[in-house]
């Protein structure tokens, strides 16, 4: 589905990634760990497209695709979905109109119909009802005056809605309460298929109680040093990064 | 808000799209040219030049007199400076007064109408020929100074409304028109209303009887055609008491490399416990992206509101070089409301300077402003709004907000609020903010599959909703289309 090869990326003329290897299949969970700052979300955001963000090396091919050559909406159409760790407000503009437009603007670029008012209605109470969003959430202004926990939602809400093939999930997790993090969780397995992947980027390793990844890595100073399956997660819980930054492993 | 009528707007949504995508790459799609020939003045203005125009509108002997005594008038005024508009001093001489398509006589039908006359609408997008069958809107269509064709004239007869050309209805309505003409904004008023009330060549009157609630939006469209030709419209509506009318005014003008000035009056008078709704969608020919040519529109409009009654005046100005303009609501009765609602686009170097005055006299009674400026490249976008309480209006209300968003690093926004209240026993609210487009709103909207021009017109569209929500629906089709093709390129 996406294979990344040494990737390098600068911010603010500030190298980040040092040589990043990824390959995720159909059907795989990756989750990408690592203490603050070790260039998770750099990783994130230099796959989606934002322009702060300069890869100054390597090359990520998605879908057969050079990805770096595409421009945000493209890597978008092409099916590449963030979930965003601080989801932005867009006042004035209703969450069923931004959808729709998001939708519509996708299947163009696939040469597919576009959905009919009714089907599109239909698709949203469905999947509404996966993540607890009533409908006057959904009629209101795009994550205006949500709270964190409603963002994060409105956030998979749209992962359902649009369906990508792979979607990037940068902290989703983060400002959550158990319940919350829950009905998330029960969110991106509900998307998850053998036709799709998730890369999730999370702190903690209680996300992957709920969502339970096949691979883990570990990336540090902008460089993955360390993958192992779900069971690394346990390993790091117990014993901390220090573990495998300072070289003991 | 049920599913579906967010699904219905929805779908309205993808029509706008495709009509933006259409529109994509035209700089002034309507800048062109119809091949009519003119009946035109020389240019300059003199007492002769009035009494000239006076004479081919047949005026009656009151109308002319009234022209001459505003002309010299006018004489004794100078140009107001204090808008924060800059822009070479306009040779008043080097005008022309009157223009009118050449036409022989009223004419009965549609199929009477000059053809190429009636091109020219259709490619402005106005469906005269349609108009009758398919819509709810009767059309009062203003090709430069003199009316083409009124239309639904019948259906609102019947029930006691007069919708016509002011020419007519000088005619066939003296006693209503003069009592009502200048009543509200006289041509004393300032520079701009003295000289329409000398030269004005054209216009609309409504009147709507006690009781009736007018059964149809009631549209004008404005267009300037021929060289250096001033427009001068005046529009009279007037709804007796407990009536309801909602008119519609929109305009649209060819390119020109001379700047054209406009200098309209509108006079609105909403009786015991009428309410008129008065939109505009303003489009006139803004110039070129290096700020060469464009209207000068200089627009005095004013409505006063007796007892109970209400006035709402909402606005969306695209175009102009430079936008002077108002509107304002004299509160005069008790329990009276008055409301605006305004969007100002300016790009380029485009500048306006508009507002509202809310003038509350009666007791109790209420005022709303909501204003939103949206200044893109080089240009200079004001809001200037009056609130005055005076010193009877116990228990008054307004609350104004203006809101301003920033396209780029050279643009401006101004606001220039003014209170004065004389009476304690009131509340008056002021909120004002600025705000710049984010770059993360715009790949927020991206990451989603969103073209950048798409997320900026979005945005915006967002951003102003508040008064779109207040357009009668055609209008409002129409105002997010403007939007977009006058902010195209803007960002990014």
């Amino acid at each position: 589905m996406i294979s990344i090869k040494n990737l390098k990326a600068k911010i603010d003329g500030k190298e980040i990634l040092q040589g990043i290897n990824l390959e995720v299949n159909a059907g795989e969970v990756h989750a990408i760990m690592g203490p603050n700052g070790s260039g998770k979300s750099t990783l994130a955001n230099v796959l989606t497209g934002h322009e702060k963000y300069e890869p100054t090396g390597g090359e990520v091919i998605f879908n057969g695709k050079n990805l770096l050559d595409l421009s945000p909406e493209d890597r978008a159409r092409e099916g590449l979905f963030l979930g965003f760790q601080y989801p932005v407000e867009i006042p004035g503009v209703s969450n069923a109109t931004f959808l729709q437009t998001a939708i519509n603007e996708i299947h163009k670029y696939n040469n597919e119909a576009e959905l009919t008012p009714k089907e599109f209605l239909d698709r949203m109470k469905e999947k509404a009802k996966v993540v607890g969003m009533d409908n006057s959430l959904i009629s209101r202004s795009v994550n205006t005056g949500f709270s964190g926990g409603e963002k994060k939602k409105n956030e998979i809400f749209q992962l359902l809605m649009l369906n990508p093939k792979l979607a990037i999930l940068d902290e989703t997790d983060s400002g959550l309460d158990i319940d919350a993090l829950r009905v998330v969780s029960n969110g991106v397995n509900e998307f998850r298929n053998e036709n799709n992947a998730v890369i999730l980027v999370t702190h903690y390793q209680r996300l992957l109680d709920y969502i339970v990844p096949d691979f883990i890595h570990v990336i540090y100073q902008g460089e993955i040093i360390k993958s192992g399956g779900k069971e690394l997660a346990l390993e790091l819980e117990a014993k901390g990064y220090d573990w495998i930054t300072n070289g003991e492993a | 808000m049920s599913d579906e009528t967010s699904i219905k707007k929805d779908d309205l949504q993808a029509d706008e799209k495709d009509l933006i995508n259409e529109l994509t790459d035209s700089e002034y799609k309507w800048g062109f040219v119809t091949d009519i020939e003119e009946e035109e003045f020389p240019k300059g203005l003199s007492e002769d030049i009035v009494r000239r125009i006076s004479k081919i509108k047949n005026d009656p002997k009151w109308m002319t007199e009234y022209r001459v005594k505003a002309y010299k008038h006018w004489l004794t005024l100078k140009e107001p400076k204090w808008a924060k508009v800059k822009y070479p001093k306009i040779d008043f001489q080097n005008i022309r007064y009157y223009s009118a398509p050449k036409q022989k006589e009223q004419l009965e039908s549609l199929d009477d109408v000059d053809p190429e006359l009636l091109k020219t609408f259709e490619k402005l997008g106005i469906p005269i020929e349609e108009q009758k069958k398919l819509s709810n809107v009767a059309v009062d269509a203003v090709f430069d100074s003199v009316s083409v064709k009124t239309t639904f004239q019948d259906t609102l007869m019947e029930k006691g409304i007069i919708f016509s050309p002011l020419s007519e209805a000088i005619k066939n309505h003296p006693e209503l028109v003069k009592e009502y003409f200048g009543s509200v904004v006289p041509y004393t008023d300032n520079y701009y209303a003295a000289l329409n009330a000398a030269v004005f060549s054209e216009g609309s009157f409504v009147y709507i009887p006690k009781g009736v609630r007018c059964p149809m939006e009631l549209s004008t469209y404005f267009r300037i055609n021929a060289m250096d030709t001033g427009q001068f419209e005046r529009t009279i509506v007037i709804a007796d008491e407990g009536a309801y009318v909602s008119y519609l005014e929109g305009c649209t003008a060819p390119m020109r490399d001379n700047n054209q000035l406009h200098a309209a009056v509108v006079e609105l008078v909403a009786k015991k416990g009428a309410q008129i709704k008065y939109s505009t969608v303003q489009n006139w020919y803004p110039g070129d992206k290096d700020g060469k040519g464009g209207i000068y529109n200089f627009v005095t409009k004013r409505g006063v509101c007796e007892e109970s009654a209400k006035i709402s005046w909402t606005q969306v100005e695209t175009g102009s070089a430079i936008t002077w303009k108002y509107p304002s609501t004299i509160l005069k009765g008790d329990n009276s409301v008055g409301e605006f609602y305004s969007v100002a686009v300016t790009n380029n170097y485009q500048q306006a300077d508009t507002g509202t005055k809310m003038v509350h006299l009666g007791k109790n009674t209420k005022s709303t402003i909501v204003s939103k400026g949206i200044s893109a490249g080089h240009s200079n976008n004001s809001y200037r709004g009056l609130v005055k309480i005076g010193k009877h209006a116990d228990g008054a209300r307004n609350f104004s907000q203006c809101d301003s968003m920033l396209m780029s690093d050279k643009c401006g926004a101004h606001t220039f609020p003014y209170i004065e209240i004389d009476n304690k026993n009131s509340i008056v609210e002021h909120e004002a903010t600025t705000s710049k487009i984010s770059e993360d709103q715009i790949f927020y909207l991206n990451q989603r599959g969103i073209s950048t021009e798409d997320a900026v017109s979005m945005i915006v569209n967002g951003f102003c909703k508040e008064v779109f929500k207040e357009l009668p629906m055609e209008f409002a089709v129409e105002a997010t289309k403007l939007l977009a093709l006058s902010l195209e390129g803007s960002v990014g």
